[in-house]
């Protein structure tokens, strides 16, 4: 007998409201030491004095750092000058190259570690430090490791020389990526490095100093001193440094370019940036959105080239805010080591604090804050992402380099007003044109006064990519054959 | 002493030495002039002493004159370069008389410096059109874009030219400089200034766009200390400095993150040796632009 | 003259082209792609993927049999675990829609045809619209059609509207799906023009491809006519839906789609409503991803049935 057919039994659809859950990178494989001094002549360190460093997304010490004295200073140029003498000046380039791939490899093979360091010592979203700072830094080695024996085809048949010992003094907001900008070009073309880096993120450094030792990298060819500021003075103002680089503020630049005035001492600096992003009307709107949120709140806004000032072209200026605010509202801000994270913690209590601080200036100005309506955690320092509507060129907000997630939009109603406005800044960094005509992109492009330009793009970086600043943004590139430059003596 | 009337002698007509400011001749504002003599002792001609003053209103017509001048077709300011060089050339003789006369060069010296000069400034007219292609290049970065860098004029370069070589050495740093894009205020010793306006004549006679090249003469204690502080200036290059200059200059050139270039003095006949016209004199005043362009359908 | 979804039809105006930069639409899709879906999210993801199914046959092969396999499957994926949803529908040939409506009844799973020439379009537009009205009458509750490529390729674009506008009329009561075939129109620009179209025709959803054509449904495709329909909801507040389909095989790549559609359109359209995902072998995939949630072991494909 047959049963009768029945209407089957079905489940209905989940209920909406999906939340993802935290996705932590483990911790448990990183190991770092409780203390580190130096790093000279191949080998860690002690130092006479010591501080701590953070994790800026709990506020818990991480590491004592050494707080490098003007003697323990002396003893790292000593090394470096010695690491050149006696080793790298008479290593074949065809070796040097090799030593530098054999890096960039274990950069490769130590990627996961060193990017969870990064992200718990600077703050930074976990896929960031995963997916830009450590394919950049090894890319960076690579590319710089096929040069250091093709030297003499750089520069049009000129003679080339390495300088000697270069002082290096990098910022904390790529730490381990700058280290490698620094570092890899300085080695390649035959000289020999003292770096110190910024006393809030000095962790990877340590990590990259064990990667040298993996490598059998000769002894003092690259040494790192700890320390703030004053190990930095120390360091670029050593008599026996033949060139200084420099990544930081325009205002330590200024400081630091005269202190080496009449010293013959070779110097370039990467500084300070306002990089103005201009939306014509024409743009793909939807990417160009992307190319605004990536433009100001990759690496929480800590990115001298952010593009912190957008000038929008007046008739599609409420089209923008608005996606803009929609956008905004899918941020997540939080735990840097959770991998959906997309702007992570502010580096330091100070920093915090001025980011603050202009917030207050953008309503004290005039200028109408936005600011996503995202939850932020109870301890580390974190800011909301903001943007601020009604601003007005001669707001703070506007001139001033913020170096956090905070971005003042303004309108223009002609190309050339776009251009005018964009160049209207004492700083030379970068610039993004978003439009779909090329010739206009072009024509804009070619009349901007900055040395990155983002056509319909934000924030790409690339080791063969020149990297530098017009203006009071700095001299000297990094990346690309023109990286070269600065380490060498070219005659010709 | 006799009157022309009474020797049935012509009266010369002495040249006034004056400044060269966006193409016009003006006197300095500050109305001093410094009487110049031979070696003999004998009166040459009163040249004019420019003033701070100055140096801010030359600076003033090269910022006016920049963007145009770098915004020309590098074609277009390679024949203008050349175009100056040929100036010099059916001038040769006059400025050889000058260096002879004013500056006390011999009949040889003052040609082989002035066929210097005509050379060199052919040689830089040829750079300005390959400089991108010798200094930039296409970028094969790692995904999908056209990624180009390229050399772009600094901006508005005051020069200060050396002691010893009065019109080459002054046009062996002037020519890289504008040959990049670049408009220039440059500095010369009081004592050049017959050869300085001689040369400035020709550049005012050769389709070079008012203000892209603005000569002074003056002294440069004066004129340094001002050009060093300037906001508005982008670049410096110097020839001989002394070390304290060099402190000042460099110092001074901080506040803004200017571009410093300095050199050594030479003699004529050292700056006339080929290892002084380079493309490397040419790379310190320029910024490298790096652009990225999506390539996608 | 008529109005269509309030436009005169004879006075339509194509919408402008606007812009998509290719690269910079494909880094974001890539990006999205790199959310860590874990534990319970991923859990509630793939039920509510599973609800998003328009279980799809469409062979010259298909008989009554098969689809009748097909229906029990869509109804019940994996019998004993009452927690996994049906499908959200199950998309058939116009003569298998009556088998499928038998099939389904009572049980709240959708029958979906295909028409209008499906999958090349080239046809008649009175032969079109007769077919839907059968497909409609047959008792199919939504419709997929296919755009008429080309008239779109020859810049016909009031032909394109007025074949959809029609469509959505003979639809009557039953939802319209207006398939693109974006792997044929080929660029993202033309990918955005032609969604902004079909919606203002009146599309109740716009959908990638037939599945016939190579590449199907892609990441960066669908966020762009995701985009389209952002943009449509913020000028009109009204909801437009989409449907994914063709190449989209695993539990991951379903995962994928939803995140993109979370957060380029947020909660509202996370619902079978609003998203569909046109698949076949998809279901058997994140089926085995939640038996091995379950068992805590890898699972296999010969613990479950074909389709």
């Amino acid at each position: 007998m047959a049963t009768k057919k029945q209407t089957p039994k079905t489940t209905a659809a989940p209920a909406a409201g999906w939340k993802y859950e935290p996705a932590l990178e483990s911790t448990d494989h990183v190991r770092f030491e409780k203390r580190y001094g130096h790093f000279i002549d191949g080998k860690f360190t002690a130092a006479k004095s010591y501080f701590g460093a953070i994790n800026p997304a709990t506020e818990e010490q991480l590491a004592e750092f050494g707080q490098g004295s003007a003697a323990e200073v002396d003893t790292a140029v000593k090394s470096a000058r010695r690491g050149y003498e006696k080793y790298w000046s008479k290593t074949p380039p065809s070796e040097r190259a090799k030593y530098l791939y054999r890096i960039a490899r274990l950069l490769q093979e130590h990627a996961r570690e060193l990017a969870i360091l990064e992200t718990m010592n600077g703050g930074k979203p976990i896929k960031e430090s995963r997916d830009v700072d450590l394919p950049l830094a090894a890319a960076h080695f690579f590319y710089y490791a096929g040069w250091a024996d093709k030297l003499q085809y750089a520069f049009g048949g000129a003679q080339v020389a390495p300088l000697g010992v270069a002082g290096q003094v990098i910022p904390w907001n790529f730490p381990l990526l700058m280290a490698a900008w620094k570092i890899a070009p300085a080695l390649a073309c035959g000289n020999t490095v003292v770096l110190k880096a910024a006393e809030t993120t000095p962790l990877t450094a340590m990590k990259l100093a064990e990667i040298f030792q993996e490598a059998d990298l000769p002894p003092g060819v690259v040494n790192f001193v700890n320390g703030d500021g004053r190990t930095g003075a120390a360091l670029v103002n050593h008599p026996d440094i033949n060139k200084v680089a420099f990544t930081g503020s325009t205002e330590v630049g200024r400081a630091i370019q005269k202190q080496l005035a009449g010293t013959g001492k070779r110097l370039t600096l990467e500084l300070g940036g306002k990089g103005a992003n201009i939306i014509f009307d024409d743009a793909a709107l939807d990417q160009a959105i992307e190319g605004i949120i990536s433009g100001i709140f990759f690496n929480q806004g800590h990115v001298c080239c952010a593009g912190s000032r957008l000038l929008v072209q007046e008739s599609i200026h409420d089209e923008v805010v608005r996606r803009l605010t929609h956008r905004l509202s899918t941020l997540r801000v939080g735990n840097p080591l959770d991998k959906n994270t997309d702007v992570g913690a502010i580096n330091s209590r100070a920093q915090l604090d001025k980011i603050e601080a202009y917030l207050g200036y953008g309503v004290e100005d005039g200028a109408v804050r936005h600011s996503a309506p995202c939850p932020l955690p109870g301890r580390g320092f974190f800011v909301a992402p903001t943007f601020f509507t009604g601003v007005a060129p001669a707001h703070r907000i506007a001139a001033d380099e913020i170096f956090g997630p905070v971005l003042s939009v303004m309108t223009f109603r002609t190309p050339e007003e776009a251009v005018a406005k964009a160049n209207a800044t004492p700083y030379g960094l970068s610039a993004g044109i978003w439009t779909d005509k090329g010739s206009k992109l072009f024509a804009v492009a070619s009349q901007l006064k900055a040395g990155v330009i983002w056509g319909n793009s934000f924030n790409r970086f690339d080791a063969t990519s020149p990297f530098g600043g017009f203006k009071e943004s700095g001299f000297g590139r990094e990346g690309g054959r023109q990286g070269l430059l600065p380490y060498l003596e070219v005659r010709g | 002493m006799k009157t022309p009337a009474q020797t049935n002698m012509r009266l010369t007509v002495a040249k006034t030495y004056k400044l060269f400011i966006g193409g016009a001749f003006p006197r300095t504002e500050s109305g001093r002039s410094v009487a110049l003599r031979n070696r003999s002792g004998e009166f040459v001609a009163n040249a004019s002493r420019a003033s701070r003053k100055d140096l801010r209103e030359a600076v003033v017509a090269a910022r006016k004159a920049a963007e145009s001048w770098a915004g020309r077709t590098a074609y277009l300011r390679s024949q203008i370069l050349y175009r100056a060089a040929e100036m010099m050339e059916s001038r040769r003789e006059s400025l050889t008389a000058t260096l002879v006369k004013a500056h006390g060069k011999t009949a040889k010296a003052a040609e082989a410096e002035v066929s210097a000069s005509i050379d060199r400034l052919v040689w830089y007219a040829g750079w300005c059109d390959k400089l991108t292609q010798v200094l930039g290049n296409q970028n094969p970065v790692a995904g999908p874009f056209f990624n180009m860098s390229s050399p772009e004029a600094t901006g508005v370069v005051v020069l200060f030219a050396g002691e010893s070589s009065p019109l080459l050495g002054l046009v062996s740093i002037v020519a890289p400089v504008i040959c990049g894009g670049n408009a220039v205020v440059a500095c010369s010793p009081i004592a050049h200034a017959p050869i300085v306006i001689d040369f400035a004549e020709v550049l005012a006679t050769s389709d070079l766009p008012a203000g892209v090249v603005n000569l002074l003469t003056g002294n440069r204690d004066e004129l340094l200390p001002t050009a060093a502080s300037h906001r508005d200036i982008d670049a410096i290059g110097a020839v001989g400095l002394s070390m304290e200059e060099q402190v000042l200059l460099e110092g001074g050139a901080s506040a803004t993150i200017k571009r410093v270039w300095i050199d050594t003095d030479r003699t004529s006949s050292a700056w006339a040796l080929a290892d002084h016209q380079s493309l490397y004199r040419i790379t310190p005043f320029l910024e490298v632009k790096t652009s990225w362009h999506p390539m996608g359908l | 003259m008529s109005v269509h979804n309030g436009v005169v039809r004879s006075a339509y105006h194509p919408p402008a082209w606007k812009a998509v930069d290719a690269v910079a639409v494909e880094a974001r899709a890539a990006a999205l792609g790199t959310r860590s879906i874990k534990k319970a999210a991923k859990l509630q993801g793939l039920l509510l993927a599973v609800s998003m199914i328009d279980l799809t046959t469409l062979e010259g092969s298909d008989t009554p049999g098969k689809v009748r396999d097909l229906c029990a499957k869509a109804m019940r994926p994996l019998p004993g675990r009452s927690d996994i949803p049906s499908t959200g529908a199950v998309c058939v040939y116009p003569p298998l829609v009556a088998v499928a409506k038998e099939a389904l009844a009572g049980s709240g799973v959708k029958v979906a045809a295909v028409a209008t020439y499906f999958p090349s379009g080239q046809g008649d537009l009175a032969m079109k619209l007769e077919e839907v009205r059968r497909t409609v009458e047959a008792g199919a509750d939504e419709i997929d059609m296919v755009i008429d490529r080309r008239a779109f390729l020859m810049g016909d674009y009031a032909k394109v509207f007025d074949e959809i506008a029609a469509t959505v009329e003979a639809c009557g009561p039953a939802h319209l799906k207006v398939i693109l075939e974006t792997g044929e129109l080929q660029t993202y620009d033309k990918v955005r023009f032609a969604s902004q179209l079909a919606i203002d025709a009146g599309a109740h959803f716009i959908k990638t491809s037939t599945g016939k054509v190579q590449p199907a449904a892609t990441l960066p495709v669908t966020l762009v006519m995701l985009e389209v329909i952002r943009e449509h909801y913020f000028k009109t507040g009204k909801m437009v839906g989409m449907k994914p389909a063709g190449g989209i095989r695993t539990a991951k790549d379903a995962l994928k789609y939803l995140v993109m559609v979370n957060e380029t359109l947020g909660d509202a359209w996370m619902s079978p409503d609003w998203f569909r995902l046109g698949a076949s072998v998809l279901l058997n995939d994140i089926l085995m991803q939640l038996e091995k949630e379950r068992l805590g072991a890898y699972d296999s494909l010969r613990y479950h049935t074909l389709g």
